[in-house]
């Protein structure tokens, strides 16, 4: 039986391991490397950097913490952030990446997923929706959400899934950082709109939301940050739970 | 000894190089070409792929002689292969991916689309699950049954002799995940990104 994944996600900023509360109010938690390290040993099913570096000069950081990573990591590493271009895919999955999460160059041009998908298949790449509700509809962010496309995002993801795209890692712009749990909602209208693997992400505080985001959400994976890093819970603890709650975890 | 990754443009094989060097712990060479006479003189060949079936026919293709050299390499001198996701599917006579196309012929059969019974099954078939050992296999020694691997594909290889299959895994129905044939291996899975216990395939392969 496949099982349900724990996805540990590192926020990078500058080759640092950062995350923020609704984007913003930085904390510093570690180096990128150790982190990985720890998570894969800890029993993480894949490891995401999210790489939040904002200036182009420092922007080549992020090849090189990938390369160090993969030669130590030996689960599924998926890097996002800042990914404009095939040849950006192309760098990345040569460093060691196991995929690429697209979030803003996805809904600026849909080339990049129609191209890279057909480059080096569907398993490698992630669109990334930002998603904030907007009356009885979600819109799709970009830049880091700060920027709204005024897409919606049901049609988004089903249009992303015609261009090519492997999953979808779902991202809910009001819980990001509040740990008030997934928009449940947002989850299992994205889940039964495709027929591809989602990943829910942002708002997770406990462990009853990783089990929300499955059970009621549909997602195949569930994505958090802040709740691992900070030792609230390791992702051990979080699989336990979720076995206690007759979801399907490797353990 | 000398055991090469063939480089053939098959997409992402970083993870793979990666984890053969970490398992080979400078002991047994792990060397990353396409050189014809390179791969005719090693010990054993693992062959990646990624991507469609047919985009990694057609690069296996591009190759001049790159396509012979394995075939004498396989099925002549029986020097042992590891294919690995795609370059294991491409054992079959033919697969459906994007356009009917002709595969190694190594293991008779097919590869087909999952069967996704109406939108119950989600493709690819991405994640952790657990392989049924159904034969010994020299890969496998010291693995147990119900270990888990990671999967991505949707795709599945249907072998006609049943006899070859090493392992299944439940996805939709019974998915072959694991063959031997004499001195051919393969794994849909990928041992490279299957934690300690993928790890321990590649050890078992590079020890055979």
């Amino acid at each position: 039986m496949l099982k349900n994944r724990i996805i540990p996600c590192l926020d990078v900023k500058n080759g640092r391991v950062v995350k923020g509360i609704n984007f913003i109010d930085l904390k510093d938690a570690g180096d990128p490397v150790e982190q990985a390290k720890i998570y894969s040993d800890g029993g993480a099913d894949e490891i995401c950097f999210l790489d939040i570096t904002a200036s182009n000069e420092n922007r080549d950081i992020i090849y090189e913490v990938v390369e160090k990573t993969s030669k130590k990591c030996f689960v599924p590493l998926t890097v996002g952030g800042g990914i404009r271009s095939v040849e950006d895919i192309n760098k990345l999955l040569n460093c060691g990446a196991d995929k690429v999460s697209i979030n803003t160059a996805a809904v600026e041009n849909s080339k990049v997923v129609i191209d890279s998908s057909k480059k080096f298949g569907s398993q490698c790449i992630v669109v990334a929706i930002d998603a904030k509700k907007n009356g009885d509809k979600w819109e799709v962010f970009t830049h880091g959400g700060r920027n709204n496309s005024g897409i919606d995002a049901l049609e988004y993801a089903k249009q992303m899934e015609k261009n090519g795209a492997g999953e979808l890692l779902v991202t809910s712009m009001d819980r990001d950082g509040t740990q008030l749990g997934y928009d449940i909602d947002l989850m299992s209208k994205i889940s039964s709109k495709v027929n591809i693997p989602t990943i829910a992400s942002g708002g997770v505080g406990n462990l009853d939301h990783l089990v929300d985001g499955i059970k009621t959400g549909k997602a195949s994976a569930v994505l958090a940050a802040s709740i691992f890093h900070y030792g609230k819970y390791s992702v051990k603890e979080a699989k336990e739970y979720l076995d206690s709650k007759g979801i399907p975890v490797r353990i | 000894m000398n055991v090469i990754i063939v480089d053939y443009g098959s997409g992402n094989i970083s993870s793979v190089i990666n984890s053969f060097k970490e398992v080979a712990n400078d002991k047994v060479n792990i060397e990353v070409t396409s050189d014809l006479d390179r791969i005719k003189s090693s010990d054993k060949v693992v062959l990646p792929g990624q991507g469609s079936f047919k985009s990694c026919v057609d690069a296996l293709n591009k190759i001049n002689g790159l396509k012979d050299t394995l075939n004498e390499f396989a099925t002549n001198n029986k020097k042992p292969l590891l294919g690995i996701c795609v370059g294991f599917q491409m054992f079959a006579d033919i697969g459906y991916e994007e356009t009917e196309t002709k595969g190694l012929g190594w293991i008779p059969g097919k590869v087909s689309k999952i069967d996704n019974q109406d939108g119950k099954y989600k493709l690819p078939h991405i994640g952790w699950n657990q392989i049924n050992i159904v034969k010994d296999s020299k890969i496998f020694h010291n693995i147990e049954s119900n270990s888990h691997m990671y999967f991505v594909h949707s795709y599945e290889f249907i072998p006609e002799d049943k006899n070859v299959i090493s392992a299944t895994t439940d996805y939709s129905s019974n998915i072959v995940c694991s063959v031997e044939k004499e001195n051919i291996f393969g794994t849909q899975f990928h041992p490279e990104k299957s934690d300690k216990i993928g790890l321990k395939i590649i050890n078992n392969f590079i020890n055979l």
